[in-house]
């Protein structure tokens, strides 16, 4: 399944949010947006995946949805968002408790995206108890867990320590081998950007425009062996974005 | 570091505090204390008799209770009606509580009307609920529940209020059903919020116990207060608010251990 954004526009109240985004997610890809603060790059991520009804435009899915996903669109959230009443394997029962499974398929998906996620040992603990790298890894078994078409990603790793964020990315990069998942991924991190975007799409200041979508002809797993490529790429995004974001620091500060 | 002119000390400690943890024996170290207090200052004659009756008289007075029988009375009386009353006000305070807390138009309608009626004291509706309940056991309980109803709608609307909406969204974009989102997100993260309007509303309960027992009541705790103060009987007065301290720390503890289990979740 593919998805096909056409002349999205956005405004709250009279603020112009998002102004004409016309993109195309093919299946198999990781599309990143990056752009700078207040750009509207999460707030493109909700229309893309229902959450938020833009004021014009529309999103397409293009194609058969796979008849096995539970929820074709899925997000994984920066904040996490577990419940903190729930144990790890609590939270990911919630979102198969609609659908209708026999408890034993629901046990058997659990430990099988567990198991995918490296967290069988954890299936009982409760998220407070939880470091945040391991809380992300919970999110990302509980989205696996519906068989997602696309992967919406809301700056997944920004509330994670550098260490962390490292690993973690490795980790995504690992299962995008495995499993070819299709994923809108918002940041604002180039390095993030450049390591896991099939194409980076670089977005304005407020209203939120594409400025350039940059294509990143190289395999996901041959990108570690070419950092001074990736350090390239990451110098041109700089580049397109340098003086967006100095005039994006400023309005906040002027308010 | 010696080559720094002036002399070297530790840096002062001013971290801590701020983290009080259970200490179990103090409560009850604290209880005693101002008993035996009471208790020496009416033997020695400091505390005259007739302001104060000594806890042992208190207590000899509560025998007697016991002794003739009536204490079970009282106290069963009392109890179902603290238990009809609270539960079913209880119960429709969340119901209304959670209308308001997801509805625009429930919340519009209703918490205009909550700020009007709640701060009425219950005791001057008296007479309207014995007018439309009777004077049996239908004012007692329709007291209670009034007086616990208004507690519960305001903790259960804030507890709702108070809750990230970002677990909402997430619920929605897994595609939870509404009522799921309800069910297992919404009530789940006001529960705290509930647990604690039920402290306050089971106390408020216990106080409307003994205005709701002024009702021509034969049997309860209230109706046994009201008598002894009717006829000076400061002993059984006494003993008839210490078994009300008694039902409030009862209950506190029931609340606490629910607290415990139902929220273990928290850290």
């Amino acid at each position: 399944m593919d998805l096909n954004i056409q002349s999205l526009g956005h405004y709250y109240g009279d603020l112009e949010i998002l102004r004409d985004i016309n993109l195309d997610v093919p299946a198999g890809q990781i599309v990143a947006v990056i752009g700078p603060s207040g750009c509207g790059k999460s707030t493109l991520l909700r229309m893309i995946g229902g959450l938020e009804q833009p004021t014009s435009g529309v999103v397409l899915q293009v194609g058969e949805t796979p008849k096995d996903s539970l929820n074709p669109l899925t997000y994984i959230f920066q904040d996490f968002a577990l419940l903190p009443w729930r144990s790890v394997a609590g939270n990911i029962s919630l979102v198969l408790e609609d659908h209708k499974h026999e408890p034993a398929e629901v046990d058997e998906i659990i430990e099988n995206v567990l198991s995918r996620t490296k967290l069988s040992d954890f299936r009982d603990a409760f998220p407070h108890q939880l470091s945040g790298g391991m809380k992300q890894r919970v999110a990302i078994a509980r989205a696996l867990a519906v068989r997602p078409a696309v992967l919406l990603m809301d700056e997944p790793l920004s509330a994670l320590d550098s260490q962390t964020h490292d690993l973690l990315m490795d980790d995504l990069i690992d299962l995008w081998l495995r499993e070819k998942f299709t994923s809108v991924y918002v940041t604002h991190n180039l390095s993030e950007a450049v390591h896991l975007g099939h194409k980076v799409v670089v977005m304005s200041r407020r209203p939120g425009m594409i400025t350039e979508v940059v294509d990143i002809d190289l395999a996901l797993d041959k990108r570690k062996d070419h950092p001074e490529l990736l350090i390239e790429y990451q110098q041109h995004l700089w580049n397109i974005m340098r003086e967006e974001v100095r005039a994006a620091e400023l309005e906040l500060i002027d308010g | 570091m010696d080559k720094m002119p002036g002399a070297s000390r530790p840096v002062r400690f001013r971290g801590g505090g701020f983290a009080p943890r259970p200490l179990g024996l103090v409560g009850a170290i604290v209880f005693i204390t101002i008993i035996a207090l009471w208790e020496l200052g009416s033997r020695t004659g400091v505390i005259s008799a007739l302001v104060l009756p000594a806890p042992s008289e208190a207590y000899v007075a509560f025998e007697e209770l016991v002794r003739s029988g009536m204490l079970w009375k009282h106290l069963s009386a009392s109890l179902q009606r603290l238990i009809i009353g609270w539960s079913s006000g209880a119960l429709l305070g969340v119901i209304v509580g959670v209308a308001i807390g997801l509805f625009s138009f429930a919340r519009a309608g209703l918490v205009p009307l909550v700020s009007a009626i709640f701060p009425v004291p219950k005791i001057a509706l008296l007479p309207l609920f014995i007018i439309w309940f009777g004077i049996g056991e239908g004012a007692k309980v329709a007291t209670i529940l009034f007086g616990t109803f208004f507690p519960t709608v305001i903790a259960t609307y804030g507890g709702i209020d108070n809750l990230d909406r970002s677990l909402v969204r997430m619920g929605q974009s897994f595609g939870l059903s509404w009522f799921s989102i309800v069910r297992k997100i919404i009530l789940p993260g006001a529960l705290p919020a509930i647990l604690s309007g039920f402290r306050i509303s089971a106390a408020v309960a216990i106080i409307l116990l003994v205005a709701a027992e002024m009702i021509g009541a034969e049997f309860g705790v209230g109706a046994y207060i009201l008598m002894a103060g009717s006829l000076m009987a400061t002993d059984q007065l006494i003993a008839g608010v210490a078994m009300l301290s008694c039902m409030g720390l009862t209950v506190a503890w029931l609340i606490g251990r629910a607290e415990k289990h139902l929220l273990r979740w928290r850290r």
